[in-house]
């Protein structure tokens, strides 16, 4: 075996699990600013399984691709301190607004360029939005077959694999057809933490764009060392259409969103003094709630 | 043709809870389109499941029956639903929010180039007026669901595609059986037509399903915890009064996160939704994510260490303190009060 091409995607998000109350303005919108941005969790187990068939095959090469803004080029730095060995970073004001579909299209047009692969995995979900649409929506549009809810990867075989697959009530062993599409439950083992050495080989990894911005002094880095150059792939880089991108290649349209607003019931207000727990508890005895 | 279309899932014979209440729903909004609602069932060893859904009021079922399309892959079952969406042209299709529902809805939606959106908590019908293009779009459907880990709650639509796609989880929406006489019709599609063999390359080689062992979903009295429940060690103190009080443990998604419980517990919008007649919620501060799980409970407690905490604005009593004190005086006072 020769080892596979792996494609990981992932997704930088809001660290909405960690809304402090900062994270709201005076005016009741959230402050995306005062999220942390992070590596979705999901893709870390993505980016792990991925990892743990590099160490078992050698060869095998993995490379992380994220759509977002030019600051995700910081999950791909990420990938790379985790034994990653390259990233493409997807990235045009052509996709801002993009939903589900819109994404999976260029994401799945940006892996047309990237060349031959026998893999793409991704995380079951992104926690800024919870749909679980792009992995299966990225197969669909690659017209290859999709397994979900991985946790792991049990067999490879030249021409197929076999995996097991966590659902809500049980578990399920699939044998699948290669080039396929995995995406990964958090049941899979989390991801390896950052490796010193490569972090160190890695951390003047840039974009472009990140370059042409950059004040620092390692400018000379990148002729000699190829490897810290982060591929950056705009619209241009990408056959499309543009009806099918953003705004406009997204059926979805978000009509009103409204803030919550916590609006207060009259409640009992009690402490831990025993008296008041006593009386709660007779009160929902007598009412038949309880006993 | 603009039918609302259910995806019901089948499993030994039984069609799934999460199905039967988006044909409640799906009846409901038919009516207010004046449209019929038409039910899909793709499986094998179907055995009788007209019995089981045309009562919701289905006007027409259409079955699919092969060995290999059960137990379900994504592939051959996207396959149907493709074909059948472009010959039918529903204006709605609806599946529940299950590994399966969220595996098919996207590669379906895919394929149509139709929006869909995940996770529903409440469905409508309205209007919607495109200022920009001057162009006002009738009864479209509003897929209401909380969004941004549930800091907002978002009122989706899709103006131009159809069909429009949601899914919505298990017990969210009511289940009514509507007139155990109701006069549906059943259309058998043939297979071949539908499914190729490519379609099967994708193979389950071994299956483990375990029966719900927890019943969350029917439990009258749950005791839920949060991350401000602090650890597993504390959790047990939850066990102890759910056990006292004859009820179940929930858990919030921090605490499910945090590994302090287990993920069928999980109470929410990316959980299970739950109106017991009874809700301890301890050291939860409520998020809109968890409230959708559980706002319709008929009485809620609240134990919480911040007097402030959001959740408090649901309860009915509002208890502050440390919960390692609370809980054992309650125990206490319960069996007190019960001898």
């Amino acid at each position: 075996m020769k080892g596979l091409r792996i494609i990981v995607l992932a997704k930088q998000v809001p660290d909405t699990r960690n809304v402090g109350k900062d994270a709201m303005k005076a005016d009741g919108t959230v402050n995306r600013a005062a999220l942390p941005a992070i590596f979705n969790p999901e893709d870390l187990n993505a980016l792990e399984l991925a990892l743990r068939l590099k160490d078992e095959n050698p060869g095998t090469t993995v490379t992380v691709l994220t759509m977002g803004p030019g600051r995700a080029a910081e999950i791909i730095r990420e990938g790379l301190y985790r034994g990653a060995d390259g990233g493409v970073l997807l990235t045009d004001r052509a996709f801002a607004g993009s939903d589900t579909l819109a994404t999976s299209y260029a994401l799945s047009q940006a892996i047309r360029e990237m060349g031959e692969f026998d893999l793409i995995i991704a995380g079951r979900q992104a926690i800024d939005g919870d749909t679980a649409q792009v992995g299966p929506q990225v197969a669909e549009k690659m017209g290859l077959p999709q397994v979900t809810y991985v946790e792991a990867v049990l067999k490879v075989e030249k021409t197929k694999m076999t995996v097991r697959r966590r659902l809500d009530n049980g578990v399920e062993t699939v044998k699948a057809p290669l080039p396929l599409v995995l995406t990964v439950n958090s049941s899979a083992p989390d991801c390896r933490s950052r490796n010193a050495k490569l972090l160190m080989k890695y951390k003047h990894a840039r974009t472009v764009t990140e370059r042409q911005e950059a004040t620092e002094d390692y400018l000379f880095l990148y002729d000699s060392r190829p490897f810290l150059n982060i591929q950056e792939m705009t619209v241009n880089e990408i056959k499309s259409t543009p009806d099918q991108l953003g705004l406009a290649g997204s059926p979805t349209k978000v009509k009103r969103i409204e803030n919550v607003v916590l609006q207060a019931k009259d409640a009992k207000r009690l402490t831990a003094a025993d008296e008041g727990i006593n009386d709660l508890m007779k009160e929902l005895i007598d009412s038949h709630v309880i006993g | 043709m603009n039918n609302i279309f259910v995806y019901c899932e089948v499993e030994d014979g039984v069609v799934a809870d999460v199905s039967l209440e988006l044909l409640t729903k799906g009846r409901s909004l038919s009516n207010e389109l004046k449209c019929q609602l038409e039910a899909v069932v793709v499986g094998g060893g179907l055995k009788d499941v007209e019995s089981q859904i045309i009562p919701f009021g289905v006007d027409v079922l259409h079955i699919i029956e092969d060995p290999r399309l059960s137990p379900y892959t994504t592939a051959p079952h996207a396959a149907v639903l493709i074909k059948l969406f472009e010959e039918e042209k529903p204006q709605i299709a609806l599946m529940g929010a299950t590994p399966i529902g969220r595996d098919l809805g996207p590669r379906v939606s895919s394929a149509l180039h139709s929006g869909l959106t995940a996770d529903c908590t409440s469905l409508e019908i309205g209007d919607h007026e495109d200022k920009k293009a001057g162009k006002i779009y009738k009864d479209l459907l509003y897929q209401i669901r909380p969004a941004f880990g549930g800091n907002i709650i978002a009122w989706i639509i899709n103006p131009d595609c159809r069909p429009q796609m949601a899914t919505v989880r298990e017990g969210v929406m009511k289940k009514e059986i509507l007139n155990v006489k109701y006069p549906g019709k059943v259309n058998r599609l043939e297979v071949a037509k539908y499914v190729s063999d490519v379609d099967f390359a994708v193979q389950v080689i071994e299956r483990h399903m375990e029966k719900r062992k927890l019943n969350i979903k029917g439990a009258s009295i749950i005791v839920s915890g949060g991350y401000g429940v602090g650890s597993k060690e504390n959790f047990k103190l939850l066990y102890d009064l759910a056990a006292v009080l004859g009820g179940e443990v929930g858990a919030s998604r921090a605490a499910v996160d945090a590994g302090f419980a287990e993920h069928e517990r999980q109470i929410g919008q990316t959980g299970t939704t739950v109106r017991p007649k009874l809700y301890i919620a301890c050291g939860i501060s409520g998020q809109v994510q968890h409230r959708a799980g559980m706002e319709e409970s008929a009485q809620i407690i609240a134990i919480n260490t911040d007097p402030d905490a959001p959740i408090n604005s649901l309860a009915d009593y509002v208890i502050t303190g440390d919960l390692s004190e609370i809980i054992p005086k309650m125990i206490k006072y319960y069996k007190l009060n019960t001898k």
